[in-house]
């Protein structure tokens, strides 16, 4: 059994459900540390005491009656604040939702609920979710556990910082481009990105809509599957909810990689700058081999467009589902002299630079005369991209690549150059662009006692395989046992 | 110094289509970053994708259908709350036409 704050969801839930804890007590250490380490690391831009204390003393009454407990049963978690949860503010980190309350449940706040689970808080991100280091948060930066001076990634870093610095043993993000892959890389945790249309959108503010989906992160690959299999499955209210049969996520992470095919994208790997990043891929790849994987190569020729796709199509469906933003129904208003200026005041002052950039970028792409050479090409240049999957995927069962180029860049390093912070996402993209399955999991440390991620990138609805293999890398070469140094 | 990819004066114009105001610092700077943005994308140039189809959804799905029934909604005055303005249950906004 391990200490607080370490203890696992499971452990946590074992406590609870057998009457050594109250879910309350549990609560209560969890938003004292919370409190007493927000300040440092503003991973939590609201903590909901409140709401987790009603939660967790229902939890307790509920074993008290004798009736059967959620999967999640008084089990903390924190979630980013991109997704509805009722009567509880929902900011996604800008001004023009910086006092908005949602009136809903997100599907997978919903499903956290009835599973038992306790809301902590909602956690900060770059602006709408738009951002591979929280500095666009329009509230404040989020530090990275691991060395303060240091970016947690984004967009959903303070979730990943929340669940790396034992704020929380889980915690939920949304992943657009990377979003939950590239922080739970940066803060040493696992992060799930499942296939598009596995987890319902209802209640995710909507950033690029044939892009975003919501995964799960934790420490442990286990946990991570366990709240993927909490949150997985059919919704009507998302058009794009995949009518599929959840998967048994958990129990995967049981079924090693006996004769599973990786392959490994080889020039991509020795092309790598980084040697602390090449070496921890070659020790993930050994553990997988060391348990019975077989090493294949493969090429994806494409992948090297995924910044101009990505940042041409994430940018254009930005452009659009932003336009929501007006200052008419609900969030921030600036009165002007007429409508026009109203809507033109109201969103000037409502959206940080990197959103505006993003809006404008996306409108560009989209506006009369540039939607063929830009926008319909990236699209085509998407097939290609795709392409390059299924033909890797006729010989491999996997596709493994670093998460991120290097290890947690600085913060303000890469702040003066938008160029050069989307160029940090090349090997998250690819597989948003084909829909696929993904995790991040930790693969050791650098030099300098920084966490690296390894990715893995599964066939659509393959989520189980991941699980399976992200298992054998945490036993082979993970950080479960370490602890980020700096906060403490 | 070779063409810019987007001029100062698009640059305007599109803030305009998005509904954004920019100071004249503020669009310089825009000018300069999407300009480096948009060079960059010129890679893509060099593949030709004139057979490719597009692909505007990874993953095939139709469009579902739901039985058409009416169900109760969220509660109008939750709703209204999260209003900037509201006026007679209702949301109040800006004068759109003017009327003799």
């Amino acid at each position: 059994m391990s200490e607080f704050p370490w203890q696992s969801s499971f452990e946590i839930r074992e406590q609870v459900v057998g009457g050594a804890a109250s879910a309350v007590d549990v609560t209560r250490a969890y938003l004292a540390r919370a409190e007493a380490l927000n300040p440092k690391l503003s991973c939590f831009l609201t903590i909901d005491y409140e709401g987790a204390l009603a939660a967790a003393a229902q939890v307790d009454r509920a074993r008290d009656a004798g009736e059967d407990l959620g999967p999640l049963a008084g089990v903390p978690i924190a979630v980013k604040d991109n997704l509805c949860t009722r009567g509880v503010r929902t900011t996604c980190a800008s001004q023009i939702l910086g006092d908005y309350i949602p009136p809903y449940d997100a599907h997978v706040v919903e499903a956290l609920r009835a599973a038992g689970a306790v809301i902590l808080g909602k956690t900060n991100l770059d602006e709408f979710a738009m951002g591979s280091s929280n500095e666009n948060s329009s509230f404040a930066n989020v530090h990275n556990p691991w060395a303060l001076d240091r970016a947690p990634g984004g967009s959903s870093g303070g979730s990943a910082c929340a669940a790396a610095a034992g704020l929380a043993p889980l915690a939920l993000g949304s992943d657009t481009g990377g979003s939950v892959r590239q922080p739970a890389a940066f803060c040493g945790i696992t992060a799930i990105k499942p296939t598009y249309g596995r987890v319902s959108r209802y209640g995710l503010v909507a950033f690029a809509s044939s892009l975003d989906q919501i995964g799960p992160m934790a420490r442990s690959v286990r946990e991570a599957s366990q709240l993927l299999q909490v949150v997985a499955g059919h919704d009507r209210r998302d058009a794009t909810s995949a009518d599929r049969k959840t998967g048994d996520y958990v129990g995967a992470c049981d079924r090693g990689v006996q004769g599973l095919r990786v392959g490994v994208v080889r020039d991509l790997l020795d092309g790598l700058q980084d040697a602390d990043v090449r070496a921890g891929a070659e020790a993930a790849l050994s553990a997988l081999e060391k348990q019975g994987a077989t090493l294949v190569d493969v090429s994806l020729p494409h992948a090297k467009h995924a910044v101009s796709v990505y940042y041409l199509i994430a940018t254009a469906e930005a452009s659009s589902n932003l336009a929501r933003f007006d200052g008419m129904r609900y969030g921030l208003r600036v009165p002007g002299e007429d409508l026009a200026e109203t809507y033109t005041k109201t969103r000037a002052q409502g959206f940080g630079p990197e959103v505006r950039r993003r809006i404008m970028l996306g409108t560009y792409a989209l506006s009369a005369g540039y939607y063929d050479a830009f926008y319909l090409k990236a699209q085509r240049v998407r097939t290609l991209i795709r392409r390059d999957y299924d033909t890797a995927f006729e010989s491999c069962d996997l596709v493994c690549t670093p998460t991120t180029p290097t290890p947690a860049f600085a913060l303000g390093e890469k702040t003066s150059n938008p160029l050069e912070m989307y160029l940090a996402d090349i090997f998250t993209l690819p597989p948003s662009l084909a829909g696929l399955a993904a995790i991040s999991t930790p693969c050791g440390l650098s030099a300098a006692g920084l966490p690296i991620g390894i990715q893995l990138v599964a066939p659509p609805f393959e989520e189980e395989v991941l699980c399976s293999a992200g298992q054998v890398i945490e036993d082979g070469c993970g950080l479960l046992e370490s602890r980020p140094s700096a906060i403490d | 110094m070779a063409d810019p990819k987007i001029t100062l004066e698009q640059v305007l114009h599109v803030a305009k289509l998005a509904r954004l105001t920019l100071s004249d610092d503020e669009a310089r700077q825009m000018q300069e970053q999407l300009d480096a943005i948009l060079g960059y994308m010129e890679g893509l140039d060099e593949l030709d994708v004139s057979d490719v189809p597009p692909t505007f959804h990874s993953i095939p799905m139709d469009a579902p259908m739901r039985p058409d029934v009416p169900e109760r909604c969220s509660d109008r005055s939750e709703i209204l709350e999260q209003a900037p303005e509201s006026e007679a249950g209702g949301f109040a906004v800006p004068l759109v036409l003017e009327v003799e």
